[in-house]
């Protein structure tokens, strides 16, 4: 079973290619057969090579499928290869599964639209690269399916490309996560002319061999792919692109902004975690970067109006806390959280799809409320997808994903007390915009009619994601709590355990009594604040600081006029004037002789044939006399 | 049989070519101007046979049975020209077409 292992992406690209040559004269009915299809297919081969991969494993823990040789130039020949083992075998069966929950919610969301076929094309690609992604063996196809989810992301945040915003949006997401992207290819430049290969492991054994721990070179190399992994996953500094992603449709933001492509920098980092172990400055600024980021975001979060803005900035957040995790070395818990955040922010921003659907594409929370004798299965779904990420504790898979981190953060030999401090302030952040946004949405006065009821297409995944999001937790219960760490073992072939101190070891009980305090806490105190005492809070909002705060955070913390004044501006303004410099005169010197020739000669086109034939007879002349004479 | 001088004859399909190409150059109605191309034509195909006989080679010959074929086929595609330009333009005059000009 494990020799299927290339039709895992080859059948999304299948269903692509099929929907891109024959999408617009096929039936709406084909076109959701083939694209939902495929992706489901490809879960169905997934799992069964998962579960290959399971029962008899392969020796070495790892098995690679090699297709065909790439290119093939002196010294460099990348194969087009697969590589299964643990790592890859968690993020293929989350990749596939929750992609195709949401092809299955697409087929239902998106039947009014007008390029039906062309969105799901792009979702089938999108789910293509995203396989060859997290399966390939060696970096520069890695690389091929980070810029392909690139591609599909441009092109499904401006899906609806008559509205000039989304354009915006899309072209922003693009030029953000390039810059980037272009870290990540200079770090591949330098990783092989050091190490002479691009395969992952080739690279990771030789790193081990050549470099001492801590010298320029793994430090200059980790700080590039960090780039890279910063751009795609929407980290500080580049994280100003995810928000304005939302101008897509609510599947695309599900599938590509939550569940999988902006966590392909988390992957990044996993897979390629002893680069970075060789470079503890690198590692430390991971969890810094990540510990930053998530308390941004949640202050950001807190003030949204968009309820997809608010889980936009949720998910920069949550992917803030998968880096603080792989900075203390908690590889495993960041692919636990990585995979229940998969399962909640997917089902989250489904049904943010269904409230705005049912409400005719209203976004603003302001305007809702009530929802929740009107949609009533958005509403459970939705209530429990809030619950794990606000990681209610013990029955809800956010709390144990989510609290792994946060003690880790703590307890690893490479945290720190303020490490899990930004962790554990984030963790109040996050159960106070969450539920903020249920009450507004769900609770209170009645807002707008929901119009459109959501049918079973779009509540089945919906359901299967909730079950999922309580359910997933038990895989990895922490030693407090039942000691069933088996994902962790599982994973344990490819991503080292975390070192724990042994000091810190006992305490945590204690700190799991303090994250699950904090977790319900902040839950009761945004009831209180915006169903008991709501007079207060507005009073605290118009309040001079207040005031200034809810703007400040409302634009996520300025960094858009931050890049405009100091980056575009200037760059617009030396475009502007370099418009005519010499350079440009030798060119407008060409198009000037062009242009003149271009008169020239079509002046003697007179469409008179008479004339032509004295031309022809001149010439005849000029070339017989040209022959006697020479 | 008397031998007729090449260059006599070389002579005579220069001056009917020469004829064939003031024709072309000068005359407006197309029918003329298709005309003045078949005495071109034949003014060539005249300078072949000669020239053929002249170095007894058959080469000439078959030189001119292939002017005569493409003559043909140039004819049938002028005319058709011809009456498409009628259709459209109600007079055969060349110079009316001028409006084709790039």
């Amino acid at each position: 079973m494990l020799d299927y292992l290339w039709l895992i992406p080859a059948l999304p690209l299948g269903g692509f290619l099929v929907l891109a040559l024959l999408g617009a004269r096929l039936p709406r009915g084909l076109t959701a057969v083939v694209g939902a299809g495929s992706v489901g297919l490809a879960a169905v081969t997934a799992s069964l090579v998962a579960y290959d991969f399971w029962v008899g494993e392969p020796p070495g823990h790892a098995y690679t499928q090699t297709l065909w040789v790439w290119l093939k130039t002196a010294g460099f020949s990348p194969a087009i290869a697969f590589y299964l083992d643990a790592l890859s075998v968690v993020m293929m069966l989350v990749v596939t599964w929750v992609g195709f929950l949401i092809h299955l919610y697409s087929t239902e969301f998106m039947i009014d639209e007008e390029g039906y076929s062309r969105f799901f094309a792009y979702m089938n690609l999108f789910v293509s690269a995203m396989l060859t992604l997290v399966l390939a063996d060696n970096l520069l196809l890695l690389y091929l399916g980070w810029e392909g989810v690139g591609l599909c992301s441009y092109l499904l945040i401006g899906f609806w490309y008559t509205k000039p915003e989304n354009g915006y949006a899309a072209r922003k997401a693009f030029v953000i996560t390039r810059v980037g992207d272009t870290a990540m290819a200079v770090g591949l430049f330098l990783l092989f002319t050091h190490l002479g290969t691009l395969q992952i492991q080739d690279v990771m054994t030789r790193a081990r061999e050549v470099w001492p721990e801590g010298s320029t070179l793994p430090i200059a190399a980790a700080l590039l792919l960090l780039g890279g992994a910063v751009g795609k996953s929407a980290q500080l500094p580049l994280q100003t692109w995810l928000p304005d992603a939302m101008a897509g449709p609510s599947p695309v933001s599900a599938l590509i902004h939550a569940a999988t492509m902006v966590t392909a920098g988390v992957y990044l980092i996993a897979r390629t975690h002893v680069l970075f172990t060789l470079a503890p400055p690198v590692l430390t600024l991971v969890a810094v970067i990540g510990a930053a980021t998530l308390l941004l975001a949640g202050f950001s979060g807190l003030t949204q109006r968009d309820i997809k803005r608010v889980l936009a900035y949720s998910t920069i957040s949550q992917i803030g806390y998968m880096f603080l995790a792989l900075g203390v070395g908690a590889w495993s818990a960041a692919i636990f959280h990585f995979m229940v955040h998969a399962f909640f922010k997917a089902l989250l921003f489904l049904g943010a799809g269904s409230i705005i659907l049912a409400l005719d594409h209203e976004h603003d929370m302001f305007k809702m409320g009530g929802l929740r004798r009107q949609l009533p299965t958005t509403f459970w779904t939705f209530l429990i997808g809030s619950g794990a990420l606000a990681a209610v504790p013990l029955i809800t898979a956010g709390f144990y994903s989510k609290d792994l981190i946060i003690w880790q953060s703590y307890a690893s030999a490479r945290g720190s007390l303020w490490l899990w401090a930004a962790a554990l302030a984030g963790a109040l952040l996050t159960s106070l915009y969450t539920f903020r946004m249920v009450i507004l949405t769900f609770f209170g006065p009645a807002g707008m009619q929901a119009g459109r009821k959501p049918g079973w297409r779009m509540n089945l995944p919906m359901i299967v994601l909730a079950v999922l999001s309580l359910a997933a937790g038990f895989i990895e219960l922490p030693k407090s709590l039942g000691n069933l760490p088996i994902l962790s073992d599982f994973l344990r072939s490819a991503l080292p355990a975390v070192v724990v101190m042994a000091v810190r070891e006992g305490r945590e009980p204690l700190f799991e009594l303090i994250s699950g305090c904090v977790s319900l806490g902040g839950i009761l105190v945004i009831y209180l604040l915006l169903r008991k005492a709501p007079r207060f809070t507005e009073k605290l909002v118009r309040t001079p600081l207040g005031a200034a705060l809810h703007r400040w955070w409302l634009v996520g913390w300025g960094f858009d006029a931050l890049y405009d004044w100091t980056i575009v501006s200037p760059y617009v303004w030396l475009a502007r004037i370099g418009r005519n410099d010499v350079v440009d005169l030798f060119y407008h010197w060409i198009a000037w002789v062009n242009q003149v020739g271009y008169r020239a000669v079509s002046a003697t086109q007179t469409g008179r044939i008479r004339s032509y034939a004295v031309g022809l007879a001149i010439g005849a002349v000029f070339v017989i006399g040209l022959v006697v004479i020479l | 049989m008397a031998t007729v001088p090449l260059n006599g004859v070389m002579i005579l399909a220069g001056i009917l070519f020469m004829l064939g190409l003031v024709g072309v150059l000068v005359r407006r109605n197309i029918i003329f101007m298709l005309l003045s191309v078949e005495i071109m034509l034949n003014a060539a195909g005249l300078a072949f046979v000669a020239a053929g006989s002249r170095w007894g080679q058959a080469d000439g010959q078959v030189m001119f049975v292939f002017i005569l074929s493409m003559a043909a086929a140039e004819v049938s595609v002028g005319l058709a020209l011809v009456l498409q330009l009628y259709n459209r333009l109600k007079t055969l005059d060349t110079d009316a077409a001028a409006r084709m000009r790039g």
